[in-house]
């Protein structure tokens, strides 16, 4: 039993950290957000020296084969620092890849930081059913064709490939297209996505199903409350602050009992979803045994889901006026809990899962 | 970062497990199981059990009877026994007096009253709350006036659980009254509950069980060599008290059989969507605490320093927990039943109330973190 990241991983999650603080610091991060692309090219190839593009990939590929109890201490940092670069979803795609026999063709690129990918997956109505999937896929001479829509593909505005879940007769399976044009928009915790519409589009089978799609959710979601940890963290810091400097009746708001109890409930709550993502984190990185992996993910989305909406609702309450302000970050950090909260199923989802197992 | 535990942890554990399997006796299980009362004979008996085994003390040092096990292992002992369902260690002898006296006391208090604990022949009670102080515990006013080579003690504890069982009672007292600080001025002191002046009289808790009782103190003779650490340092032995051992509070194991328990008995309700999200929110929360509390563990065998005062989460998560299993036991009952266990599911509901309020309140619990961990 051991809590504490290894050298490496504090030393990586660091790096991040100082990288962030210098670099993507509120005002920096605002420019990006409305930035044409809406993201950085130069924080991308940042993302890449550091090595956090090669991290979750195998090393005969350039990688360095790690996993999500590697990868924590990073999405907590990107959680704190309300990163917009589309990174989740080209470690979801590129860990599809990296399952097929593309994954020498596409891997070093994407390591190098010269490719992104996003995973198009969800269809309208599907709500976080994972079977739902409506896309076909034909055979066409040497290849495959793609027929459907994916609704709300995170990161494909910026994405150079998709891996696109598509049904082939009675399996659904995963492929892999140059078809990234959709109509982009900007999510409400201002990240970018598109729906994108497949008329007869060019694809490589990659091979998986079901349950290769579900694994690479669960990986993805362990990761996602990591970074909602992250997002937590800064939401009860900047409160805590807030009610030590925050003056009303001659006197800081901290020293009112009513709200020193709010304050340490959302603590409380977000060592609690620390603990969950520990957990989550660990058990994906275990082969094996989809039940156990599936309770732990499942138990750690609804207590991710549960807290981020208590923190991040106390949060904009106790700073009053100022936490509806778009001024403060307190406010785009409730959007992207908000977002976190609900991103491959909510509580009431996972709750129907975790009932099930 | 790895959650499990080791092999030689796991090892331990089935040891643990399967000993505490083969000597609990069944009708204590039966008892534990059912909600039942539990008498001072049943309590004892386990007690005495445990100690014939040389477990009843593990956190002890090995010269008076504890076990030499790791803070880990002292962990998994105290989860098995919550998860395997047995009566309870009553904790105001072997966790809360001899720790005090391991610490404070003189050589000869050690001796006199160790082994007796260990072996379960005193059975101990603690007089802390007063009518007048509960959370505000320092404003106690039951005083102790020296004379010659006694104290005689005068006035009222409140909320003494156990006490009608009780050889002893460990106290604070007021033995100076006119300290600048309510904290200075108080002293540790040891009673024989037998001492002419004591009285105890009950006090029925709304499921109608005696558990807890009134002790009145009139010119009560107690001999000085009764003082534990020195006079008007009782306020240091208490605080002490509250750093020591508090890694239990949250009842992982015994929650664990709770829910156990819940589940077998609210099958009938497995179709129900709302029962069901309300019981896995439990257990979801239950799952937290326990990687919160491993955690916290993990955190003292690295640093060799007692938990900090967030530690206090685990009482006020432990305890919310507790409470809401027993509600949902509650609601799992058929509300036509009146058989003896619908009955005493019905009453551990009303029961379970009292442990977000005993041991420092769960309000008492928030301003502590509010205050020694968030510095507000």
């Amino acid at each position: 039993m051991n809590f504490d990241y290894n050298e490496e991983q504090q030393l990586l999650a660091d790096s991040v950290r100082r990288f962030l603080a210098r670099d993507y610091e509120f005002e920096a991060r605002r420019k990006i957000v409305e930035s044409e692309a809406g993201w950085s090219p130069r924080v991308w190839a940042t993302f890449a020296e550091m090595g956090l593009t090669g991290l979750p990939f195998p090393a005969e590929h350039g990688g360095f084969g790690g996993g999500a109890v590697d990868l924590m201490g990073v999405m907590e940092a990107f959680g704190e620092a309300l990163v917009v670069e589309p990174y989740l979803p080209t470690v979801m795609a590129g860990r599809a890849v990296a399952r097929s026999p593309l994954a020498g063709a596409i891997l070093p690129a994407l390591i190098e930081g010269k490719m992104k990918l996003a995973f198009a997956h969800a269809e309208r109505g599907s709500r976080h059913e994972l079977a739902a999937v409506k896309t076909v896929a034909n055979k066409s001479g040497d290849g495959w064709t793609l027929e459907g829509e994916k609704a709300a593909v995170l990161g494909a505005p910026a994405a150079d490939k998709l891996v696109v879940s598509a049904r082939n007769g009675d399996t659904v399976e995963l492929f892999l297209t140059d078809a990234v044009q959709g109509n982009s928009y900007t999510t409400l915790d201002e990240m970018r996505a598109a729906d994108v519409v497949f008329k007869n589009e060019k694809a490589q089978a990659l091979g998986g199903g079901v349950a290769l799609i579900e694994e690479l959710t669960d990986f993805a979601t362990a990761l996602l409350c990591a970074e909602a940890v992250g997002a937590m963290k800064f939401a009860c810091d900047t409160t805590l602050e807030y009610l030590k400097t925050r003056k009303q009746f001659g006197v800081p708001i901290g020293t009112f009992q009513a709200l020193q109890h709010r304050m340490v409930d959302m603590y409380i709550a977000q060592e609690q979803a620390r603990s969950m993502a520990c957990l989550a984190c660990s058990r994906v990185d275990q082969p094996g045994d989809r039940k156990e992996r599936a309770r732990s993910v499942s138990a750690a989305k609804i207590k991710m889901a549960d807290n981020a909406r208590h923190i991040s609702q106390e949060a904009v309450q106790l700073h009053g006026g100022m936490g509806m302000s778009e001024e403060l970050k307190v406010s785009h950090t409730f959007r992207r809990l908000t977002v976190l909260a609900a991103q491959f199923g909510d509580a009431d989802h996972h709750l129907a899962r975790f009932a099930a197992l | 970062m790895d959650l499990n535990y080791s092999p030689e942890e796991l090892a331990f554990r089935d040891e643990v497990r399967s000993w505490l399997q083969a000597h609990l006796p069944r009708d204590l299980k039966d008892k534990v199981a059912g909600y039942a009362h539990l008498s001072k004979d049943d309590l004892l008996r386990w007690h005495r059990i445990l100690a014939k085994k040389g477990w009843v003390a593990p956190a002890w040092p090995k010269e008076w009877g504890g076990t030499g096990w790791s803070l880990v292992q002292r962990y998994i002992f105290e989860e098995e026994l919550g998860y395997v369902g047995a009566p309870p260690l009553i904790p105001f002898g072997l966790a809360m007096c001899a720790p005090v006296l391991l610490r404070f006391g003189s050589e000869a208090q050690k001796q006199r009253f160790l082994p007796r604990i260990y072996q379960g022949e005193d059975f101990w009670c603690q007089g802390y709350s007063e009518p007048g102080s509960g959370s505000d515990l320092a404003s106690l006013k039951t005083k102790a006036v020296r004379e010659k080579d006694f104290y005689v003690v005068n006035g009222q504890k409140i909320w003494t659980t156990l006490a009608h069982y009780a050889d002893w009672i460990f106290c604070l007292v007021r033995t100076d009254p006119n300290t600048g600080r309510r904290q200075e001025g108080i002293s540790f002191l040891l009673i024989d509950m037998k001492t002419p002046g004591i009285t105890v009289r009950p006090l029925i808790l709304m499921d109608g069980a005696h558990e807890v009782n009134e002790v009145f103190f009139d010119d009560v003779k107690v001999p000085a060599e009764n003082l534990v650490h020195e006079e008007g340092q009782g306020w240091t032995v208490a605080k002490y008290l509250l750093g020591y051992e508090r890694m239990n509070t949250g009842r992982i194991g015994e929650s664990k059989r709770q829910l156990a328990a819940l589940k077998e008995y609210s099958q009938s309700l497995q179709g129900d969507a709302r029962f069901r999200d309300r019981l896995s929110r439990v257990e979801v929360e239950l799952m937290a605490l326990e990687i919160t509390n491993l955690r916290f563990l993990d955190r003292m065998r690295r640093t060799g320093q007692p938990p900090g005062a967030d530690v206090s989460m685990l009482k006020i998560k432990g305890t919310e927990i507790q409470q809401a299993l027993t509600e949902l036991m509650m609601q799992a009952a058929d509300p036509a039943a009146h058989d003896e266990f619908s009955v005493a599911v019905r009453k551990k509901y009303l029961s379970m109330r009292k442990t977000t309020i005993y041991a420092g309140s769960n309000e008492i619990q928030r301003n502590i973190i509010a205050k020694m961990t968030l510095g507000l």
